[in-house]
């Protein structure tokens, strides 16, 4: 089936869209959290569990949404609701006197249906707005993910560029493009919609990415393409949940806009997973393939994984080897200023933190691996 | 058959003759003009002929701006005025605007086909039939041409002497002189009867060939255009024409009038502006020279690299603009701005002849049989220095005298340029002080440019006499350089004959005294080049009046005198020390090589004069350092007698100097920084880089993290390299950088403030050879010269250099220089040179550190990740800079004088690539 989206909103001439000037943010009053209800939709992943906590210790009260209980539910002072993003019912129930809404809910992969992130990513963010705008909410942050604005080439030093479903690559960028310009058009001064772009979000317990190239480096699964010299830009949990909790205390000038975010420490990829891997005491992947070698073998994969699909992610994706092999870095001065952020956790001090982290909590796939050494020097013995 | 108009292509703009898109060109200039012939090719007088130009008459009244004069832009073959429209455009939109009058001649562009074949004589006549026509006749006319549009706006220039006011020229030619060989190769071929007619009008190919001679390539949609009036074989028959038009062949119908014409360029003396690619097959330099005879009061500005479609290659409107601006409707010139605003020092009221240290020093009894100059044969261990040549004052004072009258003799008047191509030593301080004396220009390239720098150098001042060793005159010949040769050295006369040369230095000696000619302060008096570490060299001319400035500059810096001795191991000083009557010593070694200096030699020389000044250069001192162990007691004595050590060129690290003292227990180690358009600039000593590296220490005494910035001990210290305080008569400032990284704020002396690092002094440049674009950017301000680097001042007054202008990073914080981040790196543990360079877009840049490891690597990328750790911290600690990646190469590039100066530009452009993703090749 092409994967070429069908449902995506028609984008209806130029529309000009809200842009704080200068004077607007000299001059901004910034939200507090105090007698405010916030709904954080998707609080189950890293990222929207550290936003919930952040929201929380700021002042408001939160409520959490999404299919499963999330862990996060089980301490004190969170509401919580189960429910899918895409099910009006559902969302209503959700919306009830709330002020606030932070949508993180989304079907994040690098392979599957596009059917699936249609529902998900398009359909459920469509009913959010509808729903929230409706239920009197004021305020919405988008999360999204400069994905939707990568058309394949390298990025180096660019600023958030415009959302575009039809450029992107891959359903998840192409439907969460789709989404964003659905949000930010929403926007309007009663209903104000932000949206923020973390950029490659990693921390402590994060099994998204942290623990998938670390299990992949330690099976020996994860090639360094060409020479690991993309650079690349990655964004440490704390930082990004910052960023997405002050986007919405200074909505009044954030709104309208999309802000890329990371920690603006760009570090060629190959040295970025070899800090990872130390992190976790794993050795670094030193197998070095050419990067068409990989894009041509995971077009192959994802074809193949289509039709017999696996638990897990196929182990490379087209999109995967791309992201890993082409430069992608931003220009964060907008976002800085408008946000009124600042990363407060280097890149080295996040290692520290995931080092700390993962020498308490040791990933399973460190002991099999060495058992499995283990075992092959004993039959080589015997 | 289906429609393909799109939106796109109806926004550019088309003329009513074609169906093509004319990028850049606006239509409203286009118009047609309806004029009687009296051309005497036309078989009936007053023939009507319907001409097209473009013109902005229309536009510029619509706007209601008022021009201040005509420019009749002729274009040549095979263009039409679709070359000139950037020019027009420029011309419509200036503060002070011009009307341009861009014509297209009859049979080519879009004007008429007339079917005759239009001789020079003819296009004259038209051209004047059109003027005459649209009424320009009375109007002041600057004429703007290219190609065979030189000859033809010159032939009406002559016959509209109230109107013709100026002319600017673009690669093209007025003569052709038969005894400088055969017209060029090109034309030669497309004249060859079997294929003159294919070539250029049955075939594209001479429009093809034409067109593409742009060193930059093309945009399509331009080349289309270019040949969008010259669809078919018909409407190229003038292109035909006009090639077999070129007066290849005596008796040629033409020449007459080709001569007159030239003739005539000779005794105008309207302003004029010469632009002009270097790298053009058929309008070569010689042309280009031959105009500059003609009309020696032009402006000229020689594109290094560019074709010959200059217009089309190079953004010549600018200079255009700014030439028309200041000739026609300013009171002065950008020129006379900056040189009157340049300081008036004592020496200007007082000019003391550059040479005349030598001849007092000749003239006093007590010292005439003194050594004043000397050449060291190889270094032996024995007690007594080998000397291989030595010349005593008043021995050098004849010598020199009895050259200059021999060149005098053979012809060489003042302000000839004579290329010196003699290694240092005698012969060549002799050639130097002859030509200072009868106001002669030297032109000294070093041989460390390269064979094709050092000829594109040569090409560029055109000399026009060569005096040089065997191995140059043999370079000359196969290398094509110009001037007259003249041998330094006796030669018999079938090698003469073979090597071209005309005279021979001993010969000169033998001429009897002729009187010399009174000197012109003024007047140039020498063409050194600049390294070309930063793009091709640049001819830099000095008149006599700054060499006499340079000599005291350096005299009082250098504290020589009568009575002091130098050893000379660094090129562009030794010339001066005859000037000051100190004596001087060339050592044993490869001059153009600094490597080549042993310890033993340094010593062996400098106990031949009893040296009490070293000036070398740092690559030099290293391997003085690197061989100090074979110095024998008599000749560590000698270097015991050192008062000063002047290292020049690059920077010398402090551990390198440190170790340098101890070699040299006596003598005072400087530093200055200059470059080769003023020279000294600043100057510094040991003790005060000692000084000044405590004062860069963080102020609370830890050296915590990120500490650099703004808490010094003393404001301002550190950051670069510390070069001093300015030399007496020099004045130094630093020019704000704005938001974009451009200097272009104000002048100022605030401590830890970096900018452009400014400059004036009296033995500053006179100006670029023949580069006027170039000299305007580097005298913005005018009465200053804008060096390019960049640095910051201390509270105590001194300056630190932090590199270059076009290397500093544009980060999101603001402009960062890169030799502060780069020192820290180097000093890292197994890593060596390091460049730090900006990658990304303008304004976002990222720190990538670029570094050669000890020992060198065998492979090129990304550095493994344990010393990209090491590194980054310890540029994170010196500057608080985040380094984004760190790379490794086996060898940085650098310049190929000093091999010291890193190419940073290229270094970032192969970063940006390498870190862009993909496979990794050399840089």
């Amino acid at each position: 089936m092409s994967p070429t989206p069908q449902n995506t909103p028609k984008v209806h001439g130029p529309r000009r869209s809200h842009r704080a000037t200068d004077a607007e943010l000299r001059d901004v009053t910034e939200l507090k959290g105090d007698g405010r209800r916030v709904l954080v939709t998707g609080a189950s992943g890293m990222l929207g569990e550290a936003v919930a906590r952040l929201l929380r210790d700021r002042g408001w009260t939160v409520r959490l949404m999404q299919r499963s209980p999330a862990a996060l539910a089980e301490e004190q002072g969170y509401e919580q609701f189960l429910g899918s993003v895409d099910r009006p019912e559902h969302v209503e129930r959700a919306l009830e006197r709330v002020d606030d809404v932070v949508h993180l809910a989304a079907k994040v992969s690098f392979a599957g249906d596009w059917d699936q992130f249609l529902r998900t990513n398009v359909t459920g963010t469509r009913v959010l707005l509808e729903s929230a705008r409706l239920a009197g909410v004021e305020n919405v942050v988008f999360v999204s993910s400069p994905s939707v604005a990568h058309s394949g080439s390298s990025i180096q030093g660019d600023g958030a560029e415009p959302a575009d479903p039809y450029a992107a690559r891959g359903n998840y960028a192409r439907s969460k493009a789709a989404a964003e310009l659905l949000a930010l058009e929403a926007d309007s001064p009663k209903f104000k919609v932000t949206a923020v772009r973390p950029h490659i979000v990693w921390g402590p317990g994060d099994t998204q990415l942290v623990e998938r190239i670390v299990d992949r480096a330690a099976r020996g699964r994860m090639p360094v393409l060409d020479d690991g010299a993309a650079l690349i830009d990655t964004t440490y949990i704390d930082n990004a949940a910052e960023a997405i909790v002050r986007a919405l205390e200074r909505i009044e000038v954030s709104h309208g806009e999309a802000f890329v975010v990371t920690n603006g420490q760009p570090r060629p990829v190959g040295e970025f997973i070899a800090m990872m891997c130390q992190a976790c005491n794993v050795a670094p992947p030193t197998r070095k393939v050419p990067s068409g070698v990989v894009k041509v073998a995971g077009k192959v994969i994802e074809k193949i994984w289509a039709i017999k699909p696996g638990q897990d992610e196929p182990p490379m994706t087209e999109f995967l080897a791309e992201q890993l092999s082409t430069a992608h870095w931003f220009d964060q001065k907008r976002t800085r200023q408008v946000l009124g952020w600042e990363p407060s956790v280097t890149v080295e001090q996040g290692m520290e933190n995931l080092k700390a982290h993962y020498t308490q909590n040791p990933l399973p796939v460190v002991a099999e691996v060495r058992e499995k050494r283990m075992e092959k020097a004993r039959r080589s013995v015997s | 058959m289906t429609h393909t108009g799109t939106t796109s292509t109806h926004k550019t703009p088309r003329l009513p003759y074609t169906e093509t898109p004319l990028p850049g060109l606006d239509p409203r200039w286009s118009t047609t003009v309806e004029v009687a012939s009296n051309a005497a090719c036309e078989p009936v007088r007053g023939q009507i002929r319907t001409w097209h130009v473009l013109d902005n008459w229309e536009v510029l009244e619509a706007e209601g701006k008022q021009p201040v004069g005509t420019v009749l832009a002729v274009h040549g073959n095979p263009t039409w005025s679709y070359l000139w429209r950037n020019v027009i455009a420029a011309a419509t939109e200036a503060e002070q605007p011009w009307r341009v009058v861009a014509v297209d001649q009859l049979d080519m562009g879009f004007s008429e086909r007339t079917g005759l074949n239009r001789r020079y004589d003819d296009r004259i006549q038209d051209l004047s039939d059109l003027t005459a026509a649209m009424g320009l006749d009375d109007e002041h006319v600057v004429t703007l041409a290219h190609d065979w549009g030189g000859l033809i706006s010159m032939g009406w220039a002559e016959l509209h002497p109230g109107a013709h006011v100026g002319t600017i020229m673009t690669n093209t030619a007025i003569h052709h002189d038969p005894a400088s060989g055969p017209i060029p190769a090109p034309l030669r071929l497309a004249l060859a009867p079997a294929v003159h007619g294919i070539l250029t009008s049955r075939t594209n190919a001479f429009l093809d060939v034409s067109i593409g001679l742009v060193e930059s390539g093309l945009d399509p949609a331009v080349k289309v255009a270019f040949k969008a009036p010259y669809e078919t074989a018909e409407r190229r028959q003038a292109i035909e024409n006009f090639v077999a038009d070129i007066p290849a062949f005596e008796g040629h119908p033409s020449n007459p009038r080709y001569e007159r014409t030239a003739a005539w360029v000779a005794t105008s003396s309207v302003p004029a502006l010469f632009l002009w690619g270097t790298k053009d097959p058929v309008f070569k330099e010689q042309y280009l020279l031959d105009l500059i005879r003609r009309m020696p009061q032009a402006t000229v500005h020689r594109y290094e690299g560019a074709k010959h479609l200059l217009p089309q290659d190079r953004a010549i409107e600018e200079p255009i603009m700014r030439w028309l601006t200041e000739t026609f409707a300013q009171g002065s010139t950008h020129r006379q701005d900056h040189q009157a605003a340049r300081p008036t020092s004592g020496s200007h009221a007082a000019f003391v002849p550059f040479h005349s240290g030598l001849t007092e020093r000749a003239a006093q009894q007590a010292h005439a049989w003194e050594v004043a100059t000397a050449d060291m044969g190889p270094a032996t261990n024995d007690r007594e220095p080998a000397v291989k040549k030595r010349l005593a004052w008043t021995e050098l004072e004849n010598r020199v005298n009895a050259v200059a009258s021999g060149l005098l003799g053979i012809g060489v008047r003042p302000g000839d340029r004579i290329n010196l191509m003699v290694p240092p030593g005698t012969d060549l301080t002799t050639l130097i002080y002859a030509c200072f004396r009868i106001g002669a220009v030297i032109v000294v390239a070093d041989t460390g440019l390269g064979a094709k720098g050092l000829s594109r150098a040569l090409k560029g001042a055109a000399p026009k006499w060569l005096i040089g060793v065997p191995q140059a005159l043999v370079a000359a010949k196969s290398l094509g350089w110009p001037g007259t040769r003249i041998s330094a050295t006796a030669m018999d006369p079938l090698r003469a004959k073979a090597l071209g040369v005309a005279h021979t230095v001993p010969q000169l000696e033998k001429s009897g005294p002729i009187p010399f000619p009174e000197l012109d302060p003024d007047a140039d008096a020498a063409v050194l080049f600049t390294s070309g570490s930063t793009g091709p060299a640049k001819g830099v001319v000095y008149t006599q009046r700054q060499m006499a400035a340079m000599r005291d500059a350096v005299a009082a810096v250098c504290d020589l005198r009568p009575g002091t001795g130098l050893v000379a191991a660094f090129a562009p000083f030794a010339l001066l020390a005859p000037a000051m009557g100190a004596s001087s010593v060339t050592p044993d070694m490869d001059v153009t090589k600094p490597r080549t200096l042993t310890a033993r030699a340094l010593a062996d020389a400098a106990g031949a004069i009893e040296a009490t000044s070293v000036f070398a250069s740092p690559a030099a001192i290293v391997n003085v350092l690197a061989t100090q162990d074979e110095l024998s007691e008599h000749q560590r004595e000698a270097l015991s007698k050192v008062r000063l050590m002047l290292s020049a060129g690059a920077p010398l690290p402090p551990p390198l100097l440190e170790d340098l003292q101890e070699l040299l227990p006596n003598a005072s180690l400087h530093t200055p920084y200059g470059m080769t358009e003023c020279l000294p600039l600043t100057d510094v000593d040991l003790p005060t880089i000692r000084e000044a590296a405590v004062d860069a220490q963080p102020a609370g005494g830890s050296a915590r993290r990120g500490a650099a910035a703004g808490s010094a001990r003393v404001e301002g210290a550190g950051g670069g390299v510390c070069v001093g305080t300015p030399v007496p008569g020099a004045t130094i400032k630093i020019r704000v950088l704005d938001q974009d990284g451009e200097p272009t704020g104000d002048l100022v002396d605030t401590p830890g403030v970096l900018g452009e690092i400014v400059a004036q002094a009296p033995h500053m440049k006179d100006r670029y050879d023949r580069l006027w674009v170039t000299e305007n950017e580097s005298t913005r301000i005018p009465g200053w010269h804008s060096t390019s680097d960049v640095g910051h001042f201390d509270a105590k007054g001194r300056l630190w250099v932090e590199g270059r202008l076009s290397h500093v990073l544009h980060t999101a914080n603001g402009v960062v220089a890169p030799v502060a981040a780069e020192h820290a790196a180097a000093n890292v543990p197994g890593v060596g040179r390091t460049a730090i360079v900006g990658v990304g877009r303008k304004g976002a840049q990222v720190p990538v550190a670029v570094c050669e490891t000890e020992p060198a690597s065998k492979t090129v990328g990304p550095a493994r990740p344990a010393l990209a750790a090491r590194v980054r911290d310890a540029v994170a600690a010196a500057t608080g800079l985040d380094v984004a990646a760190v790379l490794v190469v086996k060898a940085h590039p650098t310049d190929v004088r000093h091999n010291s100066k890193i190419d940073r530009t290229l270094l970032a452009e192969w970063a940006q690539n390498a870190l862009g993703g993909g496979k990794i090749k050399n840089p």
